[in-house]
């Protein structure tokens, strides 16, 4: 049985992801799952200099999700190359670093800052985060923006660039198509949902940004349609992440057309998720006799 | 280390209107301190994250928490309902817990304001000092008081003004005429300044329990941050964790 992957290159010893953001660079979570289970660890997204994040409060609960505003707070990259990394570098899986900046000298600075570090295998560019009010969701919400950044940041790359594809746009195959013909290597969807919650009670915006990105379990179905649309339009590996919870759910988000899949807000509600995931997706190729996980991918037409 | 695990209930009961006190047989139990907190899954899918709730008294064999909570939306209403027998599902033990060596052989002030109260109970039944139990409510419905006063001299300040000194636990405070070496305190945030203010200019240490509303209760999401004095060790931003450098601060760390 072999729930190998490979992306630009990379083995995975199999699709599981963590989302960005969630699950911090490893740490907090290693005291509930054996990272060497998994596939990646993907990082929260990480800049230039420290980013202290928006006012509280950052996160609030919705039908089926959440939504959270914040703000891409992170230590820098300084803070990351000398404690993140040697923690992570502990580990048998891959780590992919979520980069995010302003401006495309801050993405530069960070990816150049990050080519010399064999531990990592592979980037993942956040040009879709709707909580920061400057650059990075422009640079995903416009596909002559999104080409133009992609396409400075392979200049400078030594590891393969994923490129995170915001789902707040009419069309998804052609962000998917600009990226691809700018160079990108692989893409990665769907970033959170922009969304918006009243406490009626208090009269008051839920969360401090007013506005924030969702995601959990109500917002999968998008994302499997986002995921199958951006995988029939290009011909680069897709990661799919929006909602998964399940082994089920990852197995969906695969014959959708995706090489590999993240979990993301579930490993709130079950730290045990990615886990449980690996070894459900295990049972399910028993269970249908499949020899080899690359053939569900996209199986679906 | 930390866990998400099942637990059974014991008992619940209403101690007040809409205020539920629950024993819940768990091994969290075995980890857990003063001033920790869990957090409680409900189990309609339609809410999903866990709910912080603090550890108001650990039993005496490690074996149960007690919890205490008051109904404020769907979550609560739920655990509500919650019968002898029942199970649900717990996340901790999370958070720091109040340094209560801090207290030994000093004049303590323990202060609980509202549904703070409960954390109170167990930091009582550990802390080794000469303690003041100082308790704020709205009204007469004096939960949890006799527990506490089995620890400690109990004050109350009622809001309405039915029970003791009419106001708050620092007007509580100034009526009785009272003096600390230490103060450790849960409560609502106007509360906690108040605290905060009266220990600087006491000069004396306060530890103060925050709230914030949460994502993942491990330290992961950073949902839960409060501004800090200092650069911190982990953000490097001024921005600590509630739920895992916190729920406990010394107030003179934290900008509230
Ligand atoms: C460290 C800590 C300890 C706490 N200890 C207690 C306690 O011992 N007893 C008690 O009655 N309450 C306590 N609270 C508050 C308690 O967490 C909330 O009342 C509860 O989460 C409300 O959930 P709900 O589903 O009933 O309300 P809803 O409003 O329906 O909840 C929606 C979402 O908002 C969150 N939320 C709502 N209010 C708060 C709040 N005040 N703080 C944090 N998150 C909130 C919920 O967790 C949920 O994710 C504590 C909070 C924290 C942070
Ligand atoms: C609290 C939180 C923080 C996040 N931070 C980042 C981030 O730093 N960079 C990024 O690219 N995506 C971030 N995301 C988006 C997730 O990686 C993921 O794309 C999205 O949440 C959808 O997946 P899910 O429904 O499984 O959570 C964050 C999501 C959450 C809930
Ligand atoms: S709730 Fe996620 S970091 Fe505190």
């Amino acid at each position: 049985m072999n729930t190998q992957i490979e992306i630009a290159g990379v083995t995975f010893k199999n699709p599981v992801m963590t989302a960005s953001g969630t699950f911090g660079s490893g740490m907090e979570y290693s005291e509930f799952v054996d990272l060497n289970k998994l596939g990646a660890v993907v990082t929260k997204g990480v800049a230039n200099v420290p980013w202290p994040g928006n006012p509280t409060p950052r996160v609030t609960e919705v039908y089926g999700g959440m939504l959270n505003a914040i703000g891409l707070q992170n230590p820098g990259i300084d803070v990351f190359m000398e404690r993140d990394i040697p923690f992570l570098k502990k580990y048998d899986t891959k780590v992919i670093v979520n980069v995010c900046g302003k401006t495309v000298e801050d993405y530069v600075e960070v990816v150049e800052r990050l080519a010399d570090e064999p531990a990592v295998a592979m980037l993942e560019i956040n040009v879709s985060c709707p909580n920061v009010k400057e650059g990075a969701i422009a640079f995903g919400q416009k596909a002559c923006a999104l080409y133009d950044i992609t396409d400075e940041l392979k200049k400078h790359a030594k590891q393969p660039i994923i490129m995170k594809l915001s789902p707040n746009v009419t069309d998804i195959a052609e962000m998917a198509k600009a990226a691809e013909a700018a160079g990108a290597d692989a893409l990665s969807l769907i970033n959170t949902i922009t969304g918006m919650k009243i406490d009626i009670h208090r009269r008051r915006f839920a969360l401090a940004n007013k506005t924030g990105g969702m995601s959990g379990p109500a917002i999968k179905p998008i994302a499997v349609r986002m995921v199958y649309q951006a995988s029939h339009a290009v011909k680069i590996p897709v990661i799919g992440m929006g909602g998964i919870a399940t082994a089920d759910d990852a197995i969906e988000f695969m014959m959708a057309g995706a090489s590999a899949i993240s979990v993301g807000a579930m490993n709130f509600v079950n730290p045990y998720a990615t886990s449980e995931i690996v070894d459900g997706i295990e049972a399910y190729m028993r269970q249908y006799k499949i020899n080899d996980l690359k053939d569900i991918i996209g199986c679906v037409e | 280390m930390k866990q998400k695990t099942k637990g059974i209930v014991l008992s619940q009961k209403e101690i007040a209107p809409d205020i539920y006190d629950m024993w819940i047989e768990t091994s969290l139990a075995k980890e857990a301190c003063a001033g920790q907190f869990v957090g409680v899954f409900p189990k309609d899918k339609s809410t999903l994250l866990p709910r912080p709730i603090s550890i108001c008294e650990i039993k005496e064999d490690k074996t149960a928490l007690r919890l205490v909570y008051r109904i404020a939306g769907a979550g609560t209403a739920e655990f509500s309902k919650l019968c002898e027998k029942d199970t649900v599902e717990l996340l901790g033990v999370l958070g720091n817990g109040f340094p209560l060596k801090e207290a030994e052989g000093k004049k303590v002030f323990l202060i609980g304001g509202g549904i703070g109260i409960p954390p109170m109970l167990q930091s009582a039944k550990d802390c080794d000092g000469d303690k003041q139990i100082l308790l704020g409510y709205r009204d007469g419905q004096l939960f949890l008081k006799n527990d506490l006063e089995q620890y400690g001299t109990v004050y109350v300040a009622t809001e309405d003004g039915s029970v003791g000194t009419k106001g708050n636990v620092m007007d509580a405070i100034a009526a009785n005429n009272l003096k600390a070496d230490v103060i450790f305190a849960c409560g609502p945030m106007p509360m906690l300044r108040a605290i905060k203010k009266y220990a600087a200019e006491q000069g004396i240490k306060a530890y103060i329990s925050l709230e914030e509303h949460m994502a993942c209760g491990v330290g992961a999401c950073l949902g839960c941050v409060v501004k800090t004095k200092e650069i911190d060790h982990h953000s490097h931003v001024n921005n600590a964790r509630i739920c895992t450098d916190g729920p406990v601060f010394d107030a003179d760390d934290v900008e509230i």
